[in-house]
């Protein structure tokens, strides 16, 4: 699927070239190339990996996030890049803090605009620079951003149509039974973890 | 002379949620001047099922079923991106059978949103024939995914490793016969659409997009091919067994609604040569139709006998698969563009993180630039060619 590995490999070398300074990590596994980049700079890699004759990443393919509660630059932002004129496929990403915002690529890519917005809208994290930061996809006047892991998957509220006020209303949601979730620990794995015990005991 | 209430002002309207050109839940709002639309601003998610929320609590297996609610006229093209990315992650090769199967289906389901977007687009602009007839061979489609897997639309047939059964020999016969008289009935909707001078007038020239807007506002597909961009993923980025086919990519010239229509009829054909060739293939090929091993359940001989295979049964239908750890994006040529999935796995039986990219969202995004400076009426038709299905974008 990917471009044969020889493309990606004069690609990563090229990009360590030019950008030393704003790339942290490169890494290839799984035969796709994937930049981890300095927040700060990320305009300015994206102009260069859209203009550079050697990477010509015109087409932004998507942008999404992905949330680690339990660590300290707690969101990373993802961007995949096409290049069709090249046939080849990258993947930026930049961690950020709870409450930082990311400088906003839609001076560069048109249609980041709605890519961002969903974002935002997901996660909560903001684009500065972005002309029209509003939500995307949840309801007018909607709280939270759900695909945060600390946001409940049954949610906060329920929608049910009032009789007397003759119009759908908002409520706190209730449940007849908790959402449950199995840990399906295998029995196999569950004896070596019991072993693993029994060793630590001994140890002590 | 005109009086200061009379000062000229642009007038706002909604179009939809519910109008029957909007193709599901899409609320426009138009600033019209006259008849002339200034901004249009979709508003979406009305649609909005939380997809990829829920996936973050079900097992990878579980997941599968929810890609037929996506791209609801499709469905198989987009279960095949996620079997794809599992695939991926686990380094698992399909066996020869199960691949034919999937290509043979998903051209299927490729000429299924295909005739239901091109009529349908006539019916925007006036035409009510071709879906009645277009709906009548889609119909006959849909009985031969019934007849794969046991359901016209929720297929849940591609599993990651292969397809979930083999498909019985009258059923590729009969598709076979199928495609011999297809293109007849192709013919006739060529007749009605191509040549007719009122469907030309909705369409030629209408919704331009150049080759450079293509790629700057992320479009994929028909829509990049209407363009003159000879991109396929099929043909660049080959996956299954498409490089062993032959077939054309067609392309367009001006870029306007008219040659995406083009593009889209002359697609259905090629999509028959594919199935064709896959049926040949298909019947010279016999063997198992999923890879065994952790992801796919043992056959049900074995769990008559092995005391094993029942256990990884029940273990694999309860706890699922662990998927290594890492992340991929992988991505197939469904018939509305590049559908793509990008999948964290922290090595549990569930996905860490799942982003659907659904072609349909960059594209309905473009509206505004597409609509700009058009007369209200070729709104319809603008939206009609871009192929939307609020399934996908909404998620």
């Amino acid at each position: 699927m990917m471009p044969p590995p020889e493309a990606n490999c004069k690609l990563v070398q090229h990009l360590g070239e030019c950008k030393r300074d704003a790339i942290l990590n490169i890494d290839t596994s799984f035969n796709e190339t994937t930049v981890t980049a300095v927040a700060s700079s990320i305009v300015n890699l994206i102009e260069f990996l859209k203009r550079d004759r050697q990477c010509r990443f015109t087409t932004l393919i998507d942008i999404t996030a992905v949330d680690y509660p339990g660590r300290e630059r707690r969101f990373d932002v993802i961007y995949h890049f096409l290049s069709m004129a090249l046939r080849q496929r990258l993947r930026v990403k930049v961690g950020i803090r709870e409450g930082s915002a990311v400088p906003s690529i839609f001076d560069i890519h048109a249609s980041a605009n709605w890519f961002e917005r969903e974002v935002f809208d997901m996660y909560g994290i903001q684009f500065s620079g972005h002309p029209d930061l509003r939500r995307i996809l949840t309801d007018y006047g909607f709280e939270g951003h759900p695909l945060r892991k600390d946001f409940p998957l049954t949610g906060f509220t329920e929608l049910r149509y009032d009789e007397e006020q003759k119009r759908v209303v908002y409520q706190p949601v209730n449940l007849v039974q908790e959402f449950r979730q199995f840990d399906f620990l295998s029995p196999w794995e569950g004896a070596d973890q019991i072993r693993a015990d029994r060793a630590h005991e001994n140890d002590e | 002379m005109r009086q200061d209430h009379q000062k000229e002002r642009t007038f706002n309207i909604n179009f939809g949620p519910q109008h029957p050109a909007a193709h599901g839940v899409l609320r426009l709002i138009l600033e019209l001047d006259g008849e002339i639309v200034e901004r249009c601003d979709p508003h979406i998610g009305l649609l909005h099922r939380g997809t990829e929320k829920l996936m973050e609590s079900k097992t990878y297996l579980q997941n599968l079923p929810y890609f037929d609610r996506l791209d609801y006229v499709a469905p198989m093209n987009q279960e095949h991106a996620w079997c794809l990315a599992i695939e991926k992650l686990t380094a698992t090769d399909i066996p020869r059978r199960a691949s034919l199967i999937r290509v043979l289906y998903s051209e299927m389901g490729r000429i299924l949103s295909h005739l239901l977007n091109v009529t349908t687009q006539a019916m925007d602009v006036g035409a009510l024939t071709p879906p009645l007839w277009g709906f009548e061979e889609r119909e006959k489609l849909m009985v031969f995914y019934e007849r794969a897997c046991g359901a016209r639309l929720h297929a849940a047939y591609f599993r990651p490793g292969g397809v979930h059964q083999d498909l019985p020999p009258e059923l590729i016969d009969d598709i076979k016969a199928w495609c011999t008289e297809f293109p007849s009935r192709l013919d006739d909707i060529d007749n009605l659409l191509t040549e007719n001078r009122i469907f030309k007038q909705r369409n030629v020239d209408i919704g331009i997009v150049t080759p450079e807007e293509a790629e700057e506002w992320a479009f994929s597909g028909v829509m990049v091919r209407g363009s003159g961009i000879e991109w396929d993923l099929r043909r660049t980025e080959p996956y299954e067994t498409y490089d062993e086919f032959d077939f054309l990519i067609p392309v367009g010239v001006n870029g306007d609604c008219y040659d995406r229509f083009l593009c889209r009829m002359a697609e259905m054909r090629e999509s028959i040569k594919i199935m064709e060739q896959a049926i040949d293939a298909l019947q010279m090929t016999d063997g198992d139709v999923l890879a065994r091993g952790k992801m796919t359940p043992p056959s049900r001989a074995d769990m008559k006998e092995s005391m094993e295979a029942l256990i990884h049964h029940f273990k694999l239908y309860t706890e699922g698969f662990r998927v290594p750890q890492g992340e991929v994006y992988a991505c197939v040529e469904a018939p509305k563009g590049e559908f793509g999935i990008y999948l964290v796995s922290d090595g549990t039986n569930r996905p860490y993180k799942a982003k659907i990219r659904a072609p349909g969202f960059p594209h309905l995004q473009a509206m505004d630039h597409l609509c700009s400076g058009h007369l209200l009426a070729d709104v319809s038709a603008v939206l009609g060619s871009l192929d939307i299905v609020f399934g996908e974008i909404d998620r």
